[in-house]
């Protein structure tokens, strides 16, 4: 419901935090502002997708394990609809087991990462698919310096 | 007689019927002497033919003269008187025996003879037909008419019969014909003795024998040279056995004379028997008769060996008898012999024990036995009274008296027939059936037993299918159980893990300043929340390790490596916790470790595992990494740490689950206690070992020795 745009700079990469988990999808969100994301939140498989055709991000860090329309489902329908092809999806998992890992892959995730995941690791997974500018990476630095 | 009919003589003159004929043939038929039938001639004419004195008178040789033989009508006085010399050729009667057959005489003067008176006379020759000399002269007085033809037939009549009487030498002495019947009589009976009869003199010369005795003691001349060897000899051993007698050794002494068979040339024993007579005329001789023994001697040997084949049978029987008595005896069943009236002729000893009474027993023992004796006398007279069967099986009760114990018995009986198929005994057998009874109840138990048993294993048998197929049920629910714990732990540990994410992410991004500046002591007291959150995270990855391990969940990925790089991999991991120790870590990799082709993953998460504890419990010093190759196809790693060791009660307990050294609540190091455990269940997958040599205060040396080819 809560939608949270950064407004102060467009040409900051947007990601789009989708987690059913309030504390989680905000932490992550707060962390990504820090670092100098625009992030935009969405709290199931549904949401995501809407949001996801509207405001086009340019990365989508998807829980799996969501009410309503998970994120296997919700990935792979992105993947099929070719206005949200291209964004990549970076998959977050709670389940440590192998099984998931690959069934999110073949879903359409870019990447799966494991919880627990730190924040700062978060970040350079993400900055690793999207290519972040030096500057914003630098400028990250210097904040939590 | 012939003084009877004088009187009637002319009466009966022409009475030469047919019947009168007939009458004389016969009487002379029945005559045996010649003076006897010329009596009956005599006495014939006198009465048929009407002649008043009639006579016969035939040659005597000893007297050599002609003489009366009989008469009728003539006194016996002048009969015996009539003699004509035969010398006397010139007498007319004297030439009648040789010339004509009859001639009459009508004067006394002719022949002179007294006889007749002057009376003519007839007289007719008897016999002589031809060139045989006559037998007598016929004279018949008065001469009738000449020549009479019934005078004529009755001389021929007589001829006749003299000739069947005596032949051609016919004799008519003086003797008395009664004496010369007695003689003929005599010598026909001494003929007729089947035993050789002899008469010698004292010298054994032989004076009178029966035809037995010639034939072995006198030889005619015209027989072999060897019958009359034999007859020599014979002659030879009876003179020899009789000058024995006559010296005393017997006056009628038996003896055995042995002699030759001239015909058979066989030995012939005989008993000689004689006797020593003496007659007036003849002087002194021997009658000696010999018995014919061979045959008795022949038999009296035979009776002789036949009683002695007897007296050996007789001994082999008794033998036989006493085999049998013994064999009967020796075996264990009773055996009973009983006679044709059913009566016990034989029993053996354990038929004794049965069927009679042992002297002393008591009354009791007494009434058993006439029982018995009774039970068995009924079973072997119903044998008794069938005719037609031979054998009897059947069942009796007896009872041992001896002990009162009940004897049931088998008794067979057998009727035992002579050759003629007569009925001689029968033979009974009784076997004890006792034990065969018990056997058969043992059996009976035994099958009961078995079925009971049967039943029991088929009521094992399906309950143990139940069982199967409850296990199988409960297996299935166990796999459902199990599946669905791995499953409840997979979404505990995942619902564990999103707070503690949050909780991890908040902690580093407050310590890292997101929300602001942070006091000396905020950042420590949130450093301790971070640390523990960290430490609960290993936990629950650690759990979550063995819970993949045990549901079968980390499956083995063989892939080939080299050893090496993986060490260098771990170290590089660890690298900052290496750092941090202070702590030096060498490789020491021997060249001899082949490729290895296993599952990587887990052997590195191993050795970082052991790596990981060696840093650990090693305050200063050195950790050494070690590799070779003990054998062929394996390696063995080991990791040598200088650190604090552990005692060795606790080198086993160090691979359970939950475990360290230090069990105490404040323990002085880290880590959940299930490293090891880990390491352990890894090991077993890859099937190698893992094994720690550790002394207090002076390090441990872990060392994992795998194969270096694993198979799936």
């Amino acid at each position: 419901m809560k939608e949270t745009m950064a407004t102060k700079n467009k040409n900051e990469p947007l990601v789009l935090v989708v987690d059913d988990f309030a504390d989680a999808r905000e932490m992550y969100g707060e962390y990504l502002k820090f670092c100098g994301f625009r992030v935009a939140e969405a709290q199931n498989g549904v949401e995501a997708i809407d949001k996801a055709k509207r405001l086009k991000p340019d990365l989508i860090l998807m829980d799996l394990s969501m009410p309503v329309v998970d994120g296997w489902e919700a990935t792979r329908r992105l993947k099929a609809d070719a206005s949200t092809k291209a964004i990549p999806v970076v998959a977050l998992t709670g389940h440590a087991m192998a099984g998931h890992s690959e069934s999110a892959k073949s879903a359409g995730c870019d990447v799966v990462i494991t919880k627990p995941c730190l924040p700062h690791d978060l970040i350079k997974e993400i900055k690793k698919v999207i290519g972040a500018p030096a500057a914003k990476e630098a400028k990250a630095k210097r904040t939590s310096a | 007689m012939a003084m009877a009919r004088d009187s009637v003589g002319v009466a009966a003159r022409s009475t030469m019927s047919a019947e009168a004929r007939l009458a004389l043939l016969e009487e002379l038929l029945r005559c045996a002497a010649p003076a006897e039938a010329a009596q009956s001639v005599a006495d014939w004419l006198l009465a048929h033919s009407g002649a008043d004195r009639t006579l016969f008178a035939a040659p005597d040789p000893v007297r050599g003269a002609l003489t009366g033989i009989a008469g009728a009508g003539i006194p016996a006085r002048q009969l015996k008187k009539f003699a004509l010399p035969l010398d006397d050729s010139g007498h007319p009667l004297i030439r009648a025996l040789t010339n004509g057959s009859a001639i009459s005489f009508h004067s006394s003067r002719e022949t002179r003879l007294g006889v007749f008176g002057d009376t003519p006379f007839t007289s007719i020759k008897v016999g002589g037909g031809g060139d045989e000399p006559a037998y007598g002269l016929l004279l018949v007085s008065p001469a009738t008419e000449m020549p009479e033809p019934g005078v004529r037939w009755v001389a021929e009549a007589l001829g006749r019969c003299l000739q069947n009487v005596g032949g051609v030498a016919v004799g008519f002495g003086e003797e008395d014909p009664r004496v010369r019947r007695e003689h003929a009589l005599l010598f026909s009976i001494i003929n007729a003795a089947t035993d050789p009869i002899l008469f010698t003199n004292m010298e054994g010369q032989l004076i009178i024998a029966n035809s037995r005795a010639e034939m072995l003691f006198t030889a005619p001349d015209d027989v072999s040279e060897g019958r009359r060897r034999a007859v020599q000899l014979n002659n030879m051993f009876f003179s020899a056995a009789l000058s024995r007698t006559a010296l005393g050794e017997g006056e009628a002494g038996r003896r055995e004379l042995l002699l030759v068979d001239p015909t058979e040339g066989s030995d012939l024993l005989f008993e000689l028997l004689s006797t020593v007579v003496s007659d007036p005329r003849e002087g002194t001789g021997v009658v000696s008769i010999l018995r014919n023994i061979t045959d008795l001697r022949l038999a009296t040997r035979q009776i002789d060996e036949n009683y002695v084949k007897l007296r050996a049978a007789e001994a082999e029987v008794r033998a036989e008898r006493d085999r049998l008595n013994l064999l009967i005896d020796s075996v264990a069943d009773p055996i009973i012999v009983t006679d044709q009236e059913g009566e016990i002729s034989l029993m053996n000893n354990p038929a004794e024990r049965l069927f009679t009474v042992v002297v002393g027993s008591g009354e009791d023992a007494q009434r058993i036995v006439r029982a018995n004796d009774a039970h068995f006398t009924s079973f072997v007279s119903g044998l008794l009274s069938t005719g037609w069967e031979t054998t009897r099986r059947g069942e009796i009760a007896l009872v041992d008296p001896n002990t009162g114990r009940l004897v049931p018995v088998e008794a067979l009986a057998a009727k035992m027939l002579s050759d003629i198929g007569e009925l001689t005994a029968i033979v009974t057998i009784l076997h004890d059936r006792t034990e065969a009874i018990e056997r058969n109840q043992l059996y009976e138990q035994l099958k009961l037993a078995s079925e009971e048993l049967e039943g029991k294993v088929r009521e094992a048998t399906g309950e143990l299918a139940n069982q199967n197929e409850l296990l199988r049920r409960q297996a299935l629910e166990l796999e459902q159980a199990s599946a669905a714990k791995s499953q409840f732990l997979a979404n505990v540990s995942h619902e564990l893990r999103t707070p503690l994410n949050a909780i991890l992410g908040y902690a580093a991004m407050t310590l890292q300043g997101v929300s602001g500046e942070l006091s000396a002591p905020q950042r420590r007291n949130l450093s301790r929340i971070d640390a523990n959150a960290r430490h609960l995270l290993t936990l629950i990855n650690e759990i979550l390790d063995i819970t993949r391990i045990e549901a079968g969940r980390m499956p083995i990925q063989i892939v080939a490596f080299n050893l090496p790089e993986l060490v260098h991999e771990v170290t590089t991991e660890l690298e900052p916790i290496i750092a941090k120790s202070g702590l030096q870590v060498i490789s020491k990799l021997s060249s001899d470790v082949p490729t290895l082709k296993t599952d990587r993953q887990k052997v590195k998460q191993i050795l970082v595992n052991l790596l990981s504890n060696a840093l650990k419990f090693t305050p200063n010093g050195s950790i050494t990494i070690k590799a070779h190759a003990p054998a062929k196809l394996s390696v063995a790693i080991s990791v040598i740490d200088t650190g604090i060791g552990i005692p060795k009660g606790d080198q086993v307990k160090i691979f359970e689950d939950f475990r360290q050294v230090d069990q105490t609540p404040r323990r002085a190091y880290g880590g959940t206690g299930l490293g090891l455990s880990i390491c352990r269940r890894l090991t077993t997958m890859l099937r190698g070992t893992l094994k720690v040599e550790s002394k207090l205060g002076h390090g441990s040396v872990f060392t994992l020795t795998l194969p270096a080819n694993l198979r799936k």
